[in-house]
């Protein structure tokens, strides 16, 4: 099973590299507010703004 | 220059239609290959008609072609939107538009002509593959770039859904698809033998984790709250929810192997991961279909929203239904038969091709302009149609496969099989033909959304991109 000499530490260096990423998304403030993201998106009207046909 | 205040909706419009003329393509394909299973002469033993070739053609249609433009769509959608910018540039999102059209082409030409790698799933000869590479890292460039100039602080869940499924899928296709090519059609992978199936795997459920579950998980988590006018139940279960599924999902490939030359310990490995990803994967299910708590009413009166949420169920279905046939013993009883084959299709039909439809039901009507879809009802038809159809054609894969199971274990006092191989076949006949049933139901929907489609875009000036808001200060 040669092969997971190349599976194995890859997924090591992806974890890592998650690992990273979760501490950067931790130390940059994503988790601070857990409740205004989830309304945020609903006051963004995506409703058509102009009656197309003219 | 008003260019740089509108978002790009011209591309998402592109891949959103696509999305349908590939979904009934694709299904078309699958329906005549379950035709084939019950009328084994039907295209007269004509070389690229035969069930080998179009099997692979109708995988790649239905998964990459259509699976992939939703995914396209829905991604460069939500990515502008909840980052209030417009994609990071225009150009480049056209060559993903056209780069990944010619791809879909080229898989449509080349696998009825017998030309394939042979690897499940990745049967795209090497300079498709290489095609497929430029494609995608202009994807990321163009994904990871909006995110860069966001105009808000956050980012939303759904967009780490959906990097995330780029970088993975990015990551799995290069390590898969390294190949060595003697012509111009012809490779040879890498790998060979028992190291060649456990990459195949690896990148096999790794695509169905990432590229069918992840990127689709994105979708929900933005269409499901707008759908129902309500935030998603939890917003904390909805970051925990994608750690943990990235941190866990990596290592169920190798239960696509039970009992093969695979050593013993990686397949156990294999069972256990698949196992813990219950969890998460219930977890997720939970906060979809919580977030109508206080709202089920709407489920009476809007489609739309039951496609979201018969996804949503089809997602924990399946998602239980995985772990358990990744356990040894079940998988003993259930390997190499149709129960496998319902098990897919309960994901791709009832989540996958559900959760789609139902974002292209909301999408189309804002990027032409339209207030909504040209008929309601015919989006009901639609929905009761394609569930009816799912449960046909899972129950009957259920039952065929585990007669076949069953079948082909049983052993009289002597130790001969009691059942030749041909009459558990035999046995199969009617429920093959019921799954064809199950199927064409599927595809008469998708014929339906095709027409309240047509006629929703036509004659509808497609609007011109949508103004971004201005930011308002609430994104301190």
């Amino acid at each position: 099973m040669e092969i997971l000499y190349l599976l194995i530490p890859l997924s090591v260096v992806l974890i890592f590299l998650i690992v990273g990423i979760f501490l950067w998304a931790v130390k940059s403030g994503q988790f601070e507010d857990m409740e205004g993201p989830a309304h945020r998106i609903l006051m963004d009207d995506d409703r058509p703004q102009s009656p197309p046909d003219e | 220059m008003e260019a740089q205040a509108t978002y790009n909706y011209k591309v998402v419009r592109q891949f959103s239609i696509m999305t349908v003329v590939w979904g009934i393509v694709g299904m078309l394909v699958g329906v005549i290959i379950a035709a084939q299973l019950v009328w084994p002469d039907l295209t007269y033993g004509i070389p690229f008609l035969s069930y080998g070739r179009l099997r692979p053609l109708h995988t790649n249609a239905v998964i990459f072609a259509f699976g992939g433009s939703a995914l396209f769509a829905t991604s460069y959608y939500v990515v502008q939107r909840t980052c209030h910018t417009r994609l990071f540039s225009d150009g480049l999102a056209a060559f993903t538009f056209w780069g990944w059209q010619v791809v879909i082409l080229l898989a449509a030409i080349t696998l009825p002509l017998g030309i394939t790698t042979s690897k499940e799933y990745a049967e795209l000869e090497w300079p498709i593959d290489i095609l497929i590479t430029l494609v995608w890292v202009t994807y990321a460039v163009v994904f990871f770039g909006t995110i860069m100039k966001r105009k808000t602080t956050h980012i939303y869940v759904a967009n780490w859904f959906f990097g995330a499924f780029i970088l993975t899928v990015a990551l799995l296709h290069v390590v898969n698809s390294a190949e060595l090519p003697v012509s111009l059609f012809k490779s040879y992978s890498a790998y060979a033998g028992v190291q060649d199936a456990m990459v195949q795997w690896w990148y096999g459920h790794n695509a169905v984790g990432f590229f069918l579950t992840a990127g689709f998980l994105g979708m929900m988590y933005y269409f499901v709250p707008k759908q129902a006018g309500r935030p998603v139940y939890s917003y904390r279960l909805s970051v925990v929810h994608f750690w943990a599924l990235i941190f866990t999902y990596m290592w169920a490939g190798p239960h696509h192997l039970h009992y093969t030359a695979l050593p013993d310990w990686t397949q156990s490995i294999g069972m256990l991961f698949s196992l813990i990803l219950l969890a998460p994967s219930w977890g997720g299910m939970i906060n979809g279909i919580m977030t109508l708590s206080g709202a089920w009413h709407k489920l009476r009166t809007d489609p739309i929203l039951k496609f979201l949420v018969t996804s949503l169920s089809f997602y924990g279905m399946s998602t239980f239904e995985g772990p358990m046939m990744a356990i040894k013993s079940v998988n003993a009883l259930s390997h190499y038969t149709d129960w496998t084959v319902g098990h897919v299709h309960s994901g791709a039909l009832g989540w996958v091709a559900m959760v789609s439809i139902g974002c292209m039901y909301y999408l189309i009507p804002r990027l032409f302009g339209r207030d909504q879809m040209y008929s309601i009802k015919l989006i009901t038809a639609h929905f009761w149609i394609a569930t009816i159809g799912v449960v046909l054609y899972i129950a009957a894969m259920w039952i065929a496969g585990v007669a076949e199971g069953l079948m082909w274990r049983a052993v009289n006092p002597d130790g001969t099989l009691t059942y030749s191989f041909a009459e558990a076949v035999k046995m199969t006949y009617p429920f093959l033909t019921i799954r064809l049933t199950g199927g064409l139901m599927f595809l008469s929907g998708m014929l339906i959304m095709a027409y309240n489609v047509f006629k929703t875009v036509s004659g509808a000036k497609a609007v011109n991109d949508a103004a971004i808001p201005a930011v308002a200060g609430a994104h301190a």
